[in-house]
């Protein structure tokens, strides 16, 4: 029996001490007034020039020449408009795109010269480091739109389209706008506290939910290789209950409108005389409701829990080598798989996709799982190697390190391929309501949403394509961190340009809630594995698993001539 | 002493196969080849054959049909009759290339796959109508065959054999 060590213990709680500990103090240090949040973006303009109070102005009065040219266009057929767009956009250099919007501004909105100008300024500094090109240039006009959509959603606007005239009027907006900017960076500041704990929250439960469906596939696959690191997951999966009872708080405070992390929560969002109305959201009232949102949340979180629990107390009966229990298991197995697919899906919409909820994409399921489910073969291994490095893993051997490495690699290929499906249809579409989830990650996500390509793609490619490498502990672990972080930064891009927006950073918020969670993952696995035997002796499969050996490689310290 | 003498020994296990082809390696007897009915993992290794380049050859037709791929994408979209692509005539290749990447993958594995097999082939000396090698037609069946060259040691080797669990064991002359 493996003894979870006083040492491991202590870090775990340390861990998470120092989690709680940062995340209040990024709640505490959270700007509460216009004056503080005011003095946060002085600051911030300070440091990066171009990106301070000045910007944003310039984003209000984009939105104004984008909803004049609306007008201007609403009676020209879709084609006609498409061409105007097209012919406009063709073949230019920053410079002409920059005249033509000077131009296409000065004649629907003449007197606004002077912001066009910035607009310009604008313009140019965004498009400078442009690598994506025209495509992006062409879209740049949808983002500032998704701006103002967020905006509105957040609670606390009233540019909707039945006030354009009014507004386009109001040359004084100057301050109004600044006033209404600073209200909404206000909001996007205080919902980062937020945030940096929800992405943590998401990112370990998404693994340790993975970590168990992936079990139940082999369950149901009555697969034989993994029979060794049967009890490694289930020790993973232990954590579900941990998380889900912050998620349970969690998801009854967002419901409570603690947080505004959920656009389409805010007051009046289905109230067609309020000023927060949206027409968009209005028409998926039936799904994205708060009451159908809470109940929904809580039955996926149930059903996974309950899952587990069952099926964990089953296996360990199973150790009698009861047959019969192992096809009790398969059988609830069964089930669990059936309910995952599709609460996984739907939990993907309810908690990722519903930040954006005028976008949609119906791969996000498939996309989210992809991440998730890569992520966790990577938690498994890293477990199985530490554990095994502590003499508790008698069975484990380099084939089964090789095989998990190679899930890696397999789906880390198969993560990059829905990323690219569906960034590549919505680009290729080029439909406005589309192209804004991109846009914005483009502009204001470039670093984290560009990088992340390359630490889940390139890297897991050129670093366990071979297959000698995938058995080397070290480069496992290697090729692990890399593709944890990417995928960490995977998820912060899903959820933070929607609930933050502009005010996005990595600082003691982010970090202490990941380091909460990942305490509590420690806390929670080794745990459970101290709880069982780490031989599930009464699984039939178990001789082929402890024989499992890959023709290719050969095991490092045993003799190898043993088996083929 | 004809020095084209070989012995065949035929086994009906694979098994039994691996474990006579390691004992007649540890009497350092070379072993000039092996048929089977079906694939035998392992049993390269145990032969001492040298580990297949295939690999690398698949990597460098691979990196080809990339190449050709966006050589073909460049030509016929961009260079040789310009395309809108998706209602964004940039004319470039690059800001383009989202749309092409489907290509750029089916063309580096269609090239990857075909010359490998077509190397492969090659290597092992197959091609249409050529004539089987295999000595006995039982080995597409459910025998495995070794074949051992002889060298003035016909009854060392015979004994060896015999201890191996080879269910027949004859000296054939090859030509």
């Amino acid at each position: 029996m493996y003894q979870f060590s006083g040492k491991l213990k202590m870090l775990a709680i340390i861990l998470m001490a120092l989690g709680l500990l940062g995340t209040a103090y990024s709640f505490f240090s959270a700007p509460k007034t216009k004056e503080e949040a005011k003095a946060i973006l002085a600051a911030n303009a300070g440091h990066h020039g171009t990106h301070g109070d000045k910007s944003h102005k310039v984003d209000h009065s984009a939105e104004k020449h984008e909803e004049k040219k609306k007008d201007v266009h609403s009676k020209e057929t879709v084609v006609e408009h498409i061409t105007h767009d097209l012919g406009a956009h063709a073949d230019e250099t920053v410079g002409e795109h920059t005249k033509h919007a000077k131009d296409s501004v000065s004649d629907s909105v003449g007197h606004e010269e002077e912001k066009v100008s910035e607009h310009v300024k604008h313009a140019l500094g965004t498009h400078a480091n442009e690598t994506l090109g025209e495509h992006e240039k062409h879209n740049e006009a949808h983002s500032d739109e998704d701006t103002r959509l967020t905006d509105s959603l957040n609670g606390h606007v009233a540019d909707k389209n039945m006030n354009v005239d009014k507004h386009v009027k109001n040359h004084h907006a100057d301050a109004h706008d600044e006033d209404h900017h600073l209200e909404h960076a206000l909001h996007q500041m205080k919902n980062r506290p937020w945030s940096a704990f929800y992405v943590s929250m998401l990112f370990f439960l998404g693994i340790t939910l993975l970590v168990f469906a992936f079990y139940a596939s082999q369950r149901v696959a009555q697969a034989g290789w993994s029979v060794a690191i049967f009890r490694v997951m289930e020790a993973i999966t232990n954590n579900i209950h941990y998380v889900s009872v912050f998620m349970l708080v969690f998801l009854i405070l967002t419901a409570m409108h603690i947080n505004h992390m959920f656009p389409w929560m805010a007051e009046g969002t289905f109230d067609p005389t309020h000023e927060n109305y949206d027409a968009v959201v209005d028409g998926k009232k039936w799904f994205l409701n708060t009451p159908g949102w809470l109940i929904r949340s809580i039955v996926y979180l149930l059903g996974w829990n309950i899952f587990r629990f069952i099926i964990r107390k089953k296996s360990i009966q199973q150790d009698n080598g009861d047959l019969k229990l192992h096809k009790n298991i398969y059988n609830i197995t069964v089930g669990f798989v059936v309910f995952f697919m599709i609460s996984e899906s739907m939990m993907s919409w309810d908690w990722i996709m519903g930040i954006d909820p005028h976008w949609f994409s119906t791969l996000f399921g498939w996309y989210v799982l992809a991440t998730f489910l890569v992520s966790a073969l990577t938690v498994i291994a890293f477990v199985t190697i530490y554990l095994r490095s502590k003499g508790a893993l008698p069975l484990v051997n380099d084939s089964h390190i090789h095989d998990l490495a190679k899930f890696m690699f397999g789906f880390s290929v198969f993560w990059t391929y829905l990323w690219f499906a569906q960034f590549m249809l919505i680009w290729y579409a080029d439909i406005p309501e589309e192209t804004t989830y991109f846009a914005q990650r483009f502009n204001e996500y470039k670093l984290p949403f560009l990088a992340m390509v390359v630490m889940n793609f390139v890297f897991p490619v050129l670093l366990l394509i071979n297959s000698d490498f995938k058995s080397i502990p070290w480069f496992v672990v290697l090729g692990g961190i890399v593709i944890l972080i990417g995928h960490y930064v995977d998820l912060f891009v899903m959820i933070m340009p929607g609930t933050v927006g502009a005010q996005w950073g990595f600082g003691i918020g982010e970090l202490s809630g990941f380091l909460f969670f990942l305490g509590m993952f420690i806390y929670a696995t080794f745990s459970a594995f101290a709880k069982a035997n780490p031989v599930p002796k009464g699984s039939p499969f178990l001789h082929e698993s402890e024989t499992h050996h890959y023709y290719i490689i050969e095991h490092r310290g045993e003799d190898n001539n043993g088996h083929h | 002493m004809s020095t084209n003498k070989v012995i065949h020994a035929l086994y009906n296990d694979d098994d039994i196969l691996m474990d006579a082809v390691k004992k007649v390696k540890d009497e350092h007897h070379h072993i000039e080849e092996v048929f089977c009915p079906f694939p035998v993992h392992g049993l390269d290794k145990a032969m001492g054959l040298a580990p297949t380049r295939l690999a690398i050859t698949a990597f460098f037709y691979g990196i080809t049909g990339l190449s050709v791929a966006i050589w073909l994408t460049w030509y016929t979209m961009i260079a040789d009759w310009p395309q809108d692509i998706g209602g964004k005539p940039s004319f470039s290749w690059l800001t383009n290339m989202p749309a092409f990447v489907p290509i750029m993958f089916e063309l580096t594995v269609f090239f990857a796959a075909h010359l490998m097999v077509i190397t492969f082939y090659m290597r092992s000396k197959i091609w249409p109508f050529k004539k089987a090698e295999n000595p006995d037609p039982r080995t597409t069946d459910d025998h495995f065959l070794m074949e051992i060259p002889v060298h003035d040691n016909e009854e060392e080797l015979k004994a060896l054999l015999a201890t191996t669990g080879a269910v027949e064991i004859n000296i054939v002359d090859k030509h």
